[in-house]
């Protein structure tokens, strides 16, 4: 069978790739396109480690074929620093030690970034809620909305 | 909220004001790394020419394997390599040292790769290596095995009767006595204690009695196993994988696979959470062997399905535990039966289940005993103080029913009752300093133990201890000609120790934090290291860095005593520079870190800080938890409202990570008691091998976890640190069982409290009105 | 002499006794003279062992010094996840 030939705007570069049908996006960007800061930790869309923001939408790389980014502008934690600027959801994580392992962090900036995106004045209960599908298994989740609260009241001001 | 640091010992108080870094908040050396994506863990690796390595995995719990036929799916094209039980060689029964327990190589090889029988669904038997993932999953759909399936067993009370099928034909219980004369699924029966119980009973004004069940629970690292592997064709081997103990893995593979260790280099990736989890091997003998074969990198990730079914779980266990008190609230006797499940192989954790038992208690007469019992399980792997959590989630249970029928405050009676510095331990010797009491006066001033609560809900309380070890270190720091230092250690950094270990460097040496560049280093690059585990890292791999600085520290003074051509015993070292002592030197004559970097070549040659020791000495950690909740009466569901944690770290060199152990262990916790479990179908088959049906804690399900560090030194390390990583996780069971009996006036005596549980319990108990 | 507690299942080669005192100025010592004492208990002696000498706890230390009043509990090897 023949591959699939797919456009997309990957963290603002035109990246044009061939997948086979059955592979995931998140196939694609780990194993051919090697952005592999986005991380399997389920392929079924539990635990969010995949998150990547398409065409806006927080979504789960895991659950979504390749071939179905046709056209799409993708971002990956690997576009989330401005050259050497971290993103300020970044260097809170950093101030609030809040990573321990880290392999769910890519995860929780991506979906805590399309939260204040869409919401920059988010409560406590509103960020639990919002991260309720990135799954961390080492900080007990505390730093984490912390940072992210912290966050959002710093970009306010 | 507000994080409280108790400092307990005023006389460090009195030295921290000199730490640069000791006891700061640093940002940790890898963090950039961590939020950027650049981090490399276990599946991030690519080489050119690399395979994928998948896994055949027995679909029966407990079967006879009478042949595999890898004859169709050789032929597949694409195909580069296949293994089975025929590409392992057997080995005799020989116990090491491996993390949690022993490990017996004859156990471990069949566990890695069945070999008469499979005894667990997911039991891996046989593996191949293809040109990509899609080709090795045909491959594996065209390998046939025939099974003769045969009776299993899931159930510890279950396999222990001597009717049940025996998972190992040839097994007789160790410890038994009189010895034992027949097979059975029993393993090990282990007691520890002092005093006679039934003197300690008859004494009792109040006795409480009861059965405990816990189901077992996975680690539930977010990070699946992986490895890449690639063997040479003259036998010398690289092997990256996600571990807490990369020397430990490359002893376990050379002898699986026959080969000289040294041929055989290890490299530990990032870790993506490992929590006892990842101090064994399952793919990585296996993804060497298939790259043997093919010649060429093979590399190998477990699916999350294979996470649940084949990589370890904390044991699941039945419990008895009776303890009796004077009604003036002291305790007489205490008295533990475990019964643990190993999974298919020997070696739960009861030994120290039994041993910990009782640890938070000074108590005359006392006896645990435990069972190692074999089932059709996945064998049991290390999960953060091993053990202790079941053992003493029954005994803090019947310790807060005691409390209550006595009418004494939980806290109160666990103060009159508490291990102090030279009580006797349960398990044997006395203790040395440990912090239990300061724990329990500061849950007990905390403002979360005194504040009200509202009607229906419910606060609980219980204390936790855990070990903790020393081990083997070698640590290495290499001067580089600007005098920036890297530092190498052979420990994997699980959640932070580049940080606590560079920060404890930076202050012996007297150097901005940013001049020290802690990594991990791979096998060939140190001396032996034992693994990442037992909450040791930043205890015993921190005290051999301190040494190691120390050692350059003396170095750099001697290169100092030439140039200025003085004793060496009148060079001071300070603040990162060379001084003479006597108020000779002087501003004008200080050689810095810097200046004696850039000379080295002419004053000796490199300039290498080295230390290695099998450190010992690693003090316990105890900890009280204070956990409200509430329950709705109509779903069953169990709420969170407040958690405060209270553990001594000795010192806590970092705050922000200590914290982050207390409240990740905290939070698995809750899991535990609330919601994780493995379900089974009556073939013995794992209902709920994914994410979303073992319900572990999410974001919306827990409050902020408020964390009280107290910290009572440990003499054995140079700035008194004691491991913090494992004890977290002991409290909470009974913590928030006792706050659920206190909020609906029930007593569970089963984990997890799961809806479903609790809300059987309450028909059960407004039936029974 | 050195005051030597067993623990565990370690009385089960001693015929019971679990309290007892032997010469021995460090850890190898005291586990050679304990085998030459009681020939079964010898095989016990090996790696799954850990020696707390008056509550320090030592694993895997020959020449950890045992004083001549010390305290000694020997119990089974402590690991950790």
């Amino acid at each position: 069978m023949s591959k699939v030939h797919v456009s997309t705007i990957i963290n603002d570069d035109t990246v044009e790739f061939l997948c086979e049908s059955e592979q995931t996006l998140l196939d694609v960007l780990r194993d051919d396109l090697r952005l592999t800061g986005s991380k399997e930790g389920c392929a079924s869309g539990d635990c969010g480690a995949c998150s990547v923001i398409m065409d806006g939408r927080l979504v789960c790389a895991c659950l979504l074929l390749a071939a179905e980014a046709e056209g799409s502008t993708i971002e990956t934690i690997e576009g989330m620093a401005n050259g050497s600027d971290l993103h300020p959801l970044q260097q809170q994580f950093l101030d609030h030690a809040a990573l321990q392992c880290g392999v769910c962090t890519p995860g929780f900036l991506i979906a805590a970034k399309a939260l204040l995106d869409r919401n920059p004045d988010p409560t406590e209960t509103e960020v639990r809620y919002w991260l309720a599908g990135n799954l961390c298994r080492c900080t007990g989740y505390d730093k984490i909305v912390r940072a992210v609260l912290d966050t959002a009241a710093e970009t306010r001001n | 909220m507000a994080i409280v640091t108790k400092r307990v010992s005023d006389e460090r108080e009195a030295e921290e004001q000199n730490f640069n870094w000791v006891g700061t908040r640093a940002v940790r050396p890898d963090g950039v790394d961590k939020v950027t994506g650049r981090a490399k863990f276990g599946a991030d690796l690519h080489l050119p020419n690399m395979l994928v390595g998948k896994m055949l995995r027995s679909p029966h719990a407990h079967a006879r394997i009478l042949s595999i036929d890898i004859s169709s799916a050789e032929k597949l094209p694409g195909v580069k390599a296949i293994v089975t039980r025929e590409d392992f060689s057997d080995l005799a029964s020989e116990f090491v040292p491996a993390g949690e327990m022993m490990v017996n190589y004859r156990d471990i090889t069949r566990n890695v790769m069945a070999r008469e029988k499979v005894l667990y669904e997911g039991h891996a038997l046989a593996a191949v290596a293809a040109v990509n993932a899609i080709v090795a999953r045909e491959a594996l759909a065209l390998i046939q095995v025939d099974y003769e399936v045969l009776p299993h067993v899931l159930d510890v009370v279950e396999a222990m009767k001597p009717e049940a099928v025996l998972i190992q034909e040839d097994l007789l219980t160790d410890g038994a006595d009189p010895p034992a004369d027949k097979p059975s699924n029993i393993a090990k029966r282990v007691e520890f204690g002092h005093g006679d119980i039934e003197t300690g009973f008859a004494k009792a004004d109040v006795i409480v009695e009861r059965e405990f069940n816990t189901r077992p629970v996975h680690q539930g690292y977010i990070e699946p196993h992986a490895c890449v592997a690639s063997v040479s064709e003259d036998g010398q081997a690289e092997l990256w994988c996600s571990t807490q103990g990369h020397y430990v893995v490359r002893g376990h593979c050379a002898r699986i696979l026959g080969m000289d260790v040294a041929k055989l280099r290890v490299t530990a990736s990032e870790i993506g959470g490992g929590f006892g989890g990842k101090t064994v091997v399952y793919l990585e003998p296996v993804a060497l062997a298939l790259s043997r074969k093919a010649c060429q990198p093979v590399k190998m990730v477990m699916t999350r399905e294979e996470v649940f079914k084949a990589s370890g779980p904390a044991s699941g266990a039945n419990m008895r535990v009776k303890i009796g008190a004077t009604r003036d609230g002291r305790i007489t006797a205490g008295e533990a039966i475990l019964h643990y499940q190993a999974g298919a192989f020997q070696g739960s954790p009861v030994p120290p289940g039994a041993q910990c038992a009782f640890a938070p208690y000074d108590l005359e007469h006392v006896r645990a005993v435990g069972f190692d019992v074999l089932v059709n399980r996945p064998k049991v792997a290390a999960y953060r103080a091993p053990g202790a959590p079941i053992s003493e989630y029954a005994v803090e249970s019947v310790v807060d029913e005691v409390a209550k029928k006595l009418n004494i405050d939980p806290i109160e009676f666990r103060l009159k009752n508490a291990s102090r510095e030279g009580t006797k331990a349960s398990h044997g010797p006395k203790f040395g300093p440990i912090g239990l009491v300061e724990t329990l006066e500061a849950a007990q001033a905390h403002d979360h133990y005194q504040s009200p609560l509202q009607p229906g809900q419910g606060r609980g309380v219980a204390s936790g201890y855990w070990f903790n070890i020393g081990g083997q270190s070698s640590v290495t720091l290499n001067t580089s000609e600007d005098g920036t230092v890297a530092l190498v250690v052979g420990t994997p950094d699980i959640g932070g120790s580049r940080a606590s270990l560079g920060m404890m460097v930076a202050e012996e040496l007297g150097v901005e934090l940013d001049k020290v560049r802690p990594m991990i280093g791979d096998t060939s690059s140190l001396g032996y290291n034992f693994l990442t585990g037992g909450s040791r890292t930043t205890f015993a791999t921190g005290k051999v860095a301190v040494d190691a600085a120390r050692d350059l520290v003396s170095q750099l003074r001697e290169r100092a005593a030439k140039i200025w051509d003085v004793p060496v015993g009148d060079i001071l070292w300070h603040n990162g520079e060379a001084l003479q002592k006597n108020g000779r030197g002087g501003p004008t004559e200080t050689l810095s870190f810097r200046d004696l970097a850039e000379s080295m070549g002419k004053t000796g040659g490199p300039l290498v800080g080295q230390a290695s020791e099998n450190v010992q000495g690693a003090a316990p950690s105890f900890g009280t938890h204070v956990v409200d909740v509430d329950v709705d009466r109509e779903t069953g569901r169990v709420e969170i409202l407040r958690y405060t944690v209270v553990q001594d770290a000795g010192k806590a060199i970092h705050p922000s990570y200590v914290e982050g152990q207390y409240q990740g262990g905290a939070v698995q916790g809750i899991g535990w008691a609330l919601n994780e479990e493995y379900i089974y179908d009556s073939e013995g088959r794992l209902e709920n091998a994914g994410f979303l049906d073992y319900r572990m804690p999410v974001c919306s399900d827990v409050p902020m976890i408020d964390t009280v560090i107290v910290e009572v030194p440990n003499p054995a390390h140079p700035y008194g640190v004691k491991g913090v990583g494992e004890t977290p996780i002991v409290p909470p069971l009974a913590a928030i069982s006792n706050a659920v009996a206190n909020a609906l006036g029930i007593r569970f005596s089963e984990l997890p409290m799961s809806p479903p549980r609790v809300l059987a319990a309450i028909a059960a108990a407004s039936s029974s009105k | 002499m050195a005051k030597v507690t067993l623990t565990g299942n370690l009385r089960l080669y001693t015929a019971g006794v679990t309290e007892l005192e032997i010469k021995a100025s460090n850890i190898r010592e005291l586990l050679r003279n304990l085998g030459k004492q009681y020939p079964d208990l010898a095989a016990q002696l090996t790696d799954d062992l850990a020696v707390a000498i008056d509550g320090k706890i030592y694993q895997d230390d020959w020449f950890a010094a045992i004083g001549p009043d010390s305290e000694v509990h020997l119990m089974p090897r402590i690991g950790g996840g």
